[in-house]
């Protein structure tokens, strides 16, 4: 048996997934993705959907905030955009999903840029401040202009339909989610390792010699802005037909902060960190709702105790995460894997 | 010998607020030398680089690659001309791998735009693999960085630090180096197998070197001409040999003591 990974080409060396034993999990991973509809109840197919967007959007946002170095904290108003512009462009031009979803992602692309102009000057927390007036203007809009979003009362989205498929079905929308979710984690994993990704860690790390060694700064900062909110775009699209009605409260600041939040917990800059993240947002979320039920349950006189359970033990999380592994689950991921390949030996 | 200038700058004048960094420098870069700049600190030794690579804008004063005039370039197009630098405290990019390092070296060159490295699929993928190819069999056997080239930049020692940053300035493709201190804080065996790197790429590539150095040793060892600043004037300019017995040159850096001059 060898003791170890040889390659003898630079190919093998750049791939992906390179031993038997990686890609069977994975296969079994999928595979278990895919066949979950069949065992699972229709409540925990719709939280998993929830998952599936949640990976879209933060691989977006880690792309952007991650990859690239510059916060976000306008990352749902990105997603709202792809929200409405899919649910506008089915309503009411009745154009089909197909076309309707990357128009969606293209929409939110197009405002990202606009709205990352400014990166090309702010940085850190001044970027992040003007990523939040990204967030309070798009919602601002959508809450004023009655005539295309339905203002504040919102807006009921048509279900899509994509051949057989219909996605006001719970199981069709867990489905296309999925493959999407695949789908950009691919993507996502294919920038970071040619050229653009590079270009965009390059940035993250050091700017002035990145631009010495010939990154155009201004195209990196626009493309990174783009990337990430061409994915925020089709996860709100995907919401969209998830919540089936949207309206200017359904992508707040609040869940830009979570968004961030997960890309923190998982691993800013780190792929993995993405689903990481999202599956322990998720798995506490699930958990603090059982908690505070069965809390609930046996007190019921003391039911005003336990209604803010979730907003301090995720705060305390977030805290203990920045404090003690502030490369996130995907860096923790790493050393466990690290320790393993050589266990039983010290080195 | 009659070689061509690869770089001229022609009476450049640089200041920031009071303090003139450069004034009225001129001198040129000969095709396939290696060209010390050397001074005391403060002498506008790295201005004159940053000027170079377009880091800096002179306020007056012009410099051309070639027969051309770069003075004005945008930072980043510097690189397509085949001008290449490092930096005096390291600026790699340390998150990343020392393979990713070296690659982004060769980014202003690669063609694969955004949406084919999402597919990472025909050209892209070729590309990728002929550059890893590339570098493996050139610049990291050149530096001998072969046990490193997986490894974290972060986490590297200082001295390999700055051999991977000559690497990623060799992925450029350049015509003109530009090393800034590339000896700083090296002991002798590191400071003697840089002064290695530096001649085999100069000979067998056929770069041109501009190095910027305090390591009088090396300076005298491996340059061919030298050039002094002072104060951001020009005192002297020739080989080695001259340059160690110019009076105004031992002034700038011994002052008047005759016993110092055995220190040059």
């Amino acid at each position: 048996m060898p003791s170890g990974l040889f390659h003898e080409k630079y190919e093998t060396d750049e791939r992906v997934f390179q031993t038997a034993f990686v890609k069977v999990w994975l296969f079994v991973f999928l595979a278990g993705c895919a066949l979950f509809p069949f065992v699972a109840s229709k409540y925990m197919i719709s939280i998993m959907t929830e998952v599936g967007i949640a990976v879209i959007a933060c691989h977006g946002l880690n792309l952007l905030t991650g990859f690239t170095g510059q916060i976000s904290l306008g990352h749902a108003a990105f997603m709202g955009v792809g929200a409405y512009t899919c649910s506008i462009l089915i309503s009411t031009a009745g154009v089909p999903f197909v076309l309707a979803l990357p128009a969606a992602g293209a929409m939110a692309a197009l405002v990202g840029m606009v709205f990352g102009i400014p990166s090309l000057r702010l940085r850190g927390l001044y970027l992040a401040i003007a990523t939040i007036a990204a967030q309070f203007i798009i919602e601002f809009v959508i809450r004023r202009w009655d005539g295309l979003t339905g203002g504040v009362e919102g807006m009921y989205v048509d279900p899509a339909t994509l051949g057989p498929l219909h996605f006001n079905h719970p199981i069709h929308l867990y489905y296309l989610t999925f493959v999407l979710a695949v789908a950009a984690t691919l993507a996502a994993k294919n920038i970071i390792r040619a050229r653009s990704g590079r270009a965009f860690v390059a940035i993250r790390d050091r700017y002035l010699a990145a631009e010495v060694i010939g990154v155009n700064l201004f195209k990196y900062r626009l493309m990174s802005f783009a990337v990430s909110s061409f994915l925020a775009g089709i996860a709100g699209a995907l919401m969209a037909q998830y919540l089936e009605v949207i309206t200017h409260e359904s992508f707040t600041i609040h869940q830009s902060i979570d968004y961030l939040a997960m890309c923190i917990i998982g691993g800013l800059g780190h792929l993995l960190g993405g689903i990481f993240g999202v599956a322990f947002w998720f798995i506490l979320e699930r958990m603090l709702e059982w908690l505070t039920t069965t809390l609930n349950s046996a007190f019921p006189d003391h039911i005003t105790w336990f209604v803010s359970i979730r907003e301090i033990v995720f705060g305390v999380t977030i805290i203990w995460f920045l404090i003690f592994e502030p490369d996130g689950l995907a860096a923790r991921w790493r050393t466990i894997r690290a320790y393993w390949k050589l266990w039983p030996f010290s080195y | 010998m009659s070689q061509a200038p690869v770089i001229r700058v022609e009476d450049l004048y640089l200041s920031f607020g009071g303090i003139q960094a450069l004034s009225g420098v001129s001198t040129r870069l000969l095709e396939g030398e290696v060209f010390a700049v050397i001074g005391p600190n403060g002498a506008g030794k790295t201005c004159l680089l940053n000027c170079i690579s377009r880091f800096y804008t002179p306020q007056e004063g012009e410099i051309f690659f070639g027969d051309r005039e770069i003075t004005r370039f945008p930072t980043h197009a510097i690189t397509r001309l085949g001008i290449a630098r490092t930096f005096q405290n390291i600026e790699l990019f340390k998150g990343m791998t020392v393979l990713d390092n070296i690659k982004l070296g060769r980014h202003a060159f690669l063609k694969s735009g955004i949406f084919s490295d999402i597919l990472y699929f025909g050209k892209a993928r070729r590309e990728e693999l002929a550059l890893r190819k590339e570098i493996e069999e050139t610049i990291i056997d050149l530096l001998e960085i072969e046990s490193i080239r997986k490894k974290i930049v972060g986490t590297l020692p200082y001295g390999l630090q700055k051999r991977v940053e000559l690497a990623r300035a060799l992925a450029m493709k350049p015509k003109v180096l530009l090393l800034d201190e590339p000896m700083a804080g090296m002991n002798l065996e590191e400071t003697e197998d840089m002064a290695r790197f530096i001649l085999n790429v100069n000979r067998m590539w056929r770069v041109s070197v501009v190095l910027v150095e305090h390591d009088m040793g090396v300076v005298m060892d491996i340059s061919d001409r030298v050039c002094v600043l002072e104060f951001g004037r020009k005192i002297a300019e020739g080989a080695p040999s001259e340059i160690q017995e110019d009076p105004q040159v031992i002034r700038a850096y011994l002052g008047e003591d005759p016993m110092a001059r055995t220190r040059l």
